[in-house]
Formats: structure tokens, C-alpha cells, sequence
């Protein structure tokens, strides 16, 4: 997009900045609009750290004792909480990308207002990722803040754990985006939340080890994204650092681009017919 | 009309809509509780040694868990549907608006809402209750019982959630009930773990909220243990419960229409 006040910028680099610096508009929409309903957002904060005291510290005072992958012995707290702070990641991009750009794209038809400006599809993707990513990092950071003064960071590595998050939230909110442009009415959200969240939620290694379960259901498990997230971010809380952090690392990362190419597409083809 | 006949219209009217949507909401109310039996039941159960087991009464874990998320789940469902689709009968739709116009009342359109409500929970529970069969929970046909015990938590929660919407002017506040209500009653209720495992001041507060009291009743019916001395307590708090929620969903849905 070229225009007459902007000397054209050189290389691609540039470009992508100019978009990025466009997409911040979205951004202060959204921060406009949750102005009176801040404790929307802020209330997700508390969920990981209910679970972490009813699930991780209640029954963890039964349970005990788990058996990481290597072969070491942790606090079941120790165990469930980086599986909530990844899982609070995923639930802060993908509640954002899902339902609120449904709402925008379909009820409120914010972005056919958006496009009327110099911003394009590419804007409004950037535009509601960095929200979706703002979000998750709120949720990622105070549980971040919890665990480390809980003593459930038990490794330097520790320190990565906030990036990491980040990387979760943005393939979540790719998804997101992308699964968001296939759903025609609210009685459909049953779909992405009762068929894919919900069971990703309790079955990707969050409580207990899958390690319990027939090795064919284990590798549909792996196959999971919040799999990888839960194990990226366990390993780093934990220590367990090895190859397999490795490849949820090129999962997460080749996941949230084929996300992010679905969901350009779709949205193109929602918005510009 | 009568209140009765005109809450049968207004119970009538969910039916009509409800109609077209009817199998995917049993396919996900069987659904839930099987996804949840085999993960959290099965899963949460291996990582217990059998000594820990003594916390769960002796029973296996799923077997304690199962009946304490059917418990849950009447919460849920019922908190689900006295928020959103309340307040859009009350002012996106303004259905109710419409329904004041013809001889259905305030008292009707609470009634109606309140055995539609009854009427979504005791199907869910009892597709739920299969779902435990199927797992071999249930000890004796007394589980039956918890059929009608997770009715009576659900309309309990939804005359008190029917109050709470009448008051509400957008749906900012449902986010502050769930997340600071429904979900610590959820995990904190006896569900997930024995309230032994808290602090004797923490268990007193559990005693005060109103799931512990349909999760001890329905965990009874369901594993056989109802104790003859506490049961009338776990119900009589349920039955007020209902009662006061009723009331003031009535008096402040009045209130609300006229304004």
C-alpha cells in the first residue's frame, strides 16, 4: 500500500514495520473498548491460580509425588503449574481471537469500518494478535510471578518461561483466528470449545503424565499443540531440559504459521468478496 | 391463564428454540462427562498410591469423582443458562417485554424459566448418570436419587443467577461470576479433593457454600452412603436455597420490567 504523505520505504523489513506500526490502532480500539469492562480480562488471571490451589496444592497434598519424563521426582504443584500457566496462555489468545473477533467480524462488523482506512487484512490479523498476545502475556506473567514465589521454578531455565509463553499464545491465537472464520453462529462455539479446547485442556499431559495411556492414544496426544506448549514450558520450569523441548519448539513455530497462512486467507476471503 | 398455564407457555417458547438444537447438546452432555471420567478419573486415579486412597472414603478415585462432577455440571449448565440467555430475553431480545404484553406474568415468566431450567438439568443428569453406569460407579438403584438431587442444585442456582441478571445492565458482571463464584465453588466444593485436606476454619466456609451440599447428597445416592443424619441438613440448605433465589429473582425481575 502505497501512499502520497509517506515517502515509500525501502525493503521488506520496513514494510513490515510500517504494518505493524498500522496494526497499533487496533490495538488502542481494543484497549478503548475493555475500558469499563477491564475485570473481563482481569478476572482470567485468577482461574490458573484457582486450579493451582484446588487441584495442584488439594489434591496434590494426596497425590504428592510425580514422575517427570527423565526419570526425576517432583511436587505434584510443581508438575500441574507450568500446565496451567501454558494452558491461561492458550485461554487468553484463544478466548480473544474466538469469540471476539466472531463478534467483530460478524455482529459488529468492526473491520469492514477498519478497511475503509489504510489498513488491510495483514493489519488486522497483526492488529488483533498483538491484543490476543498482550492478554495471554497478563495471564502468563502473573502466574509466572505466583509460581516463582510459590518456589515452583525449580531451574534457571526458568527465566524462559515468559517468552516461551508468548510463542504459545501467538500459535493459539493463530489458531484461533484462522478456526474463527469457519464458525456462522454463536451456537457453534460448542465446536472449537467442547470438541478441541475442553479436550486438549484434560488431555494433553495437564495433570497427570500420559505416559498412563495405550502408546497409540499417546501419539494422538503428542499430535496436540497444548501438548507441546504444557511440555515446552514444564521442561523449562522443571529443568527437564532436552531434544524434546526441541521439537515442541519447531512444532509451536511451524504450527502458528500454518495458522497464521489459514487465517490471512480466510479473512481475506471473509472481508473482501 | 393461569401462573401455571402461562409458565407452561414461557417453558414452551425455550422448547421451540431448544428444538433445533436438541441432539448436538446430548451429544455434548454425553460427551463431557466421558471426556472428564477418562482423564481426570482414570489419569489423576493411576498417580494415586492405594494407601492415598483412604482419603477418597476407600473408593477408587473415579468412582468419588464421577458423582462430584455431576454435582458440578447441574451447577454449570444451570449458571450458564440464567445469565447470557436471561438477559437476552430481558434487553438485546426483549422477550420478555413482549411475553408482559399477553397475560404471562412476571411470577410465569420466572416459573416457566425455572422448569425449563429443571427440565435441561434433569436431562443432562441423566444422560450423566448413564455415563457413570457405563463406568460402573453407581452401587445401588438409589443413584436415581441423583437425578432429582442435581434438579434441585440446578433451578437453586438458577433462581439465585435469574436474580442476579434482573440487576445487571450489560454482561460484564457474568465474567466476575464465573470466574469468582462458579469456578471456586467447582474446585473447592468436595469435588476434586476431601475437604479434610483443608484447614478446619477453610472447611467451616465449604460448609457455607451450596455445591458441597448437592455434591455430598448426590456422591451418597450414587456410592450408597447416604448418611440418614446430614442428608435433611444438605437438603433443607438446597431447598432455601431455591426459595430465597425464587423470591428474589421474582421481586427483581418486577422490578427491572418496570423500569
Amino acid at each position: 500500500m502505497t501512499t502520497l504523505t509517506q515517502p515509500a520505504a525501502s525493503g521488506a523489513l520496513a514494510t513490515a514495520w510500517q504494518r505493524i506500526w498500522r496494526a497499533r490502532r487496533l490495538v488502542e480500539r481494543n484497549i478503548m473498548f475493555y475500558r469499563h469492562q477491564w475485570i473481563i480480562i482481569l478476572s482470567g488471571v485468577f482461574e490458573p491460580i484457582f486450579y493451582l490451589l484446588g487441584i495442584g496444592l488439594g489434591l496434590g497434598a494426596i497425590i504428592q509425588e510425580v514422575t517427570l519424563t527423565d526419570g526425576r521426582v517432583v511436587a505434584y504443584a510443581a508438575f500441574v503449574a507450568p500446565a496451567l500457566l501454558a494452558t491461561a496462555a492458550m485461554n487468553g489468545a484463544v478466548f480473544e481471537t474466538i469469540f471476539n473477533v466472531f463478534f467483530k467480524l460478524n455482529f459488529a462488523k468492526i473491520y469492514d469500518g477498519v478497511l475503509a482506512t489504510p489498513m488491510g487484512i495483514t493489519e488486522i490479523a497483526l492488529g488483533e494478535m498483538m491484543w490476543a498476545l498482550m492478554r495471554a502475556a497478563l495471564y502468563a506473567v502473573a502466574m509466572f510471578v505466583i509460581m516463582l514465589f510459590a518456589g515452583l521454578i525449580l531451574s534457571p531455565w526458568g527465566l524462559l518461561i515468559v517468552p516461551a509463553a508468548l510463542l504459545v499464545a501467538a500459535a493459539f491465537a493463530a489458531a484461533g483466528l484462522a478456526g474463527t472464520s469457519y464458525l456462522r453462529t454463536v451456537n457453534d462455539f460448542d465446536v472449537p470449545m467442547g470438541l478441541v479446547v475442553m479436550p486438549m485442556f484434560l488431555f494433553s499431559g495437564t495433570f497427570f503424565p500420559i505416559s498412563i495411556y495405550p502408546l497409540p492414544i499417546q501419539v494422538f496426544m503428542q499430535a496436540t499443540p497444548l501438548y507441546h506448549a504444557i511440555s515446552l514450558i514444564r521442561g523449562l520450569s522443571t529443568g527437564s531440559v532436552g531434544t524434546a523441548q526441541l521439537w515442541d519448539l519447531a512444532y509451536l513455530v511451524l504450527f502458528f504459521a500454518v495458522c497464521m497462512w489459514i487465517a490471512m486467507r480466510q479473512m481475506e476471503r471473509k472481508l473482501i468478496k | 391463564m393461569t401462573v401455571l398455564a402461562a409458565s407452561g407457555r414461557v417453558w414452551q417458547r425455550n422448547w421451540l428454540v431448544y428444538k433445533r438444537l436438541w441432539h448436538r447438546s446430548l451429544a455434548f452432555g454425553f460427551l463431557q462427562p466421558v471426556l472428564f471420567l477418562t482423564a481426570m478419573g482414570i489419569g489423576i486415579g493411576a498417580l494415586l498410591t492405594p494407601a492415598s486412597l483412604e482419603a477418597f472414603g476407600g473408593v477408587e478415585f473415579i468412582d468419588w469423582l464421577g458423582p462430584g462432577l455431576l454435582a458440578a455440571m447441574a451447577m454449570q449448565t444451570a449458571t450458564f443458562e440464567s445469565t447470557y440467555p436471561i438477559m437476552n430475553k430481558i434487553m438485546w431480545g426483549r422477550n420478555y417485554e413482549a411475553m408482559l404484553s399477553t397475560p404471562v406474568g412476571i411470577r410465569s415468566i420466572v416459573g416457566g424459566e425455572l422448569a425449563w431450567g429443571a427440565f435441561r438439568i434433569g436431562t443432562l443428569a441423566t444422560i450423566f448418570l448413564v455415563v457413570l453406569a457405563l463406568f460402573g460407579i453407581p452401587r445401588s438403584p438409589m443413584a436415581i436419587l441423583a437425578i432429582p438431587v442435581a434438579v434441585l442444585v440446578g433451578v437453586a442456582f438458577s433462581a439465585c443467577l435469574i436474580a442476579f441478571t434482573a440487576t445487571q445492565k450489560n454482561d460484564v458482571g457474568f465474567s466476575a461470576i464465573f470466574r469468582f463464584v462458579i469456578n471456586p465453588l467447582f474446585l473447592f466444593s468436595g469435588t476434586f479433593f476431601p475437604l479434610t485436606q483443608l484447614p478446619d476454619e477453610l472447611q467451616a466456609v465449604a460448609w457455607a457454600t451450596p455445591l458441597f451440599h448437592g455434591v455430598e447428597l448426590i456422591r451418597g445416592a450414587i456410592l450408597d452412603q447416604l448418611d440418614p443424619l446430614t442428608a435433611p441438613l444438605h437438603l433443607g440448605y438446597l431447598l432455601l436455597m431455591f426459595g430465597i433465589g425464587a423470591w428474589l429473582a421474582e421481586r427483581n425481575l418486577a422490578r427491572r420490567m418496570a423500569d
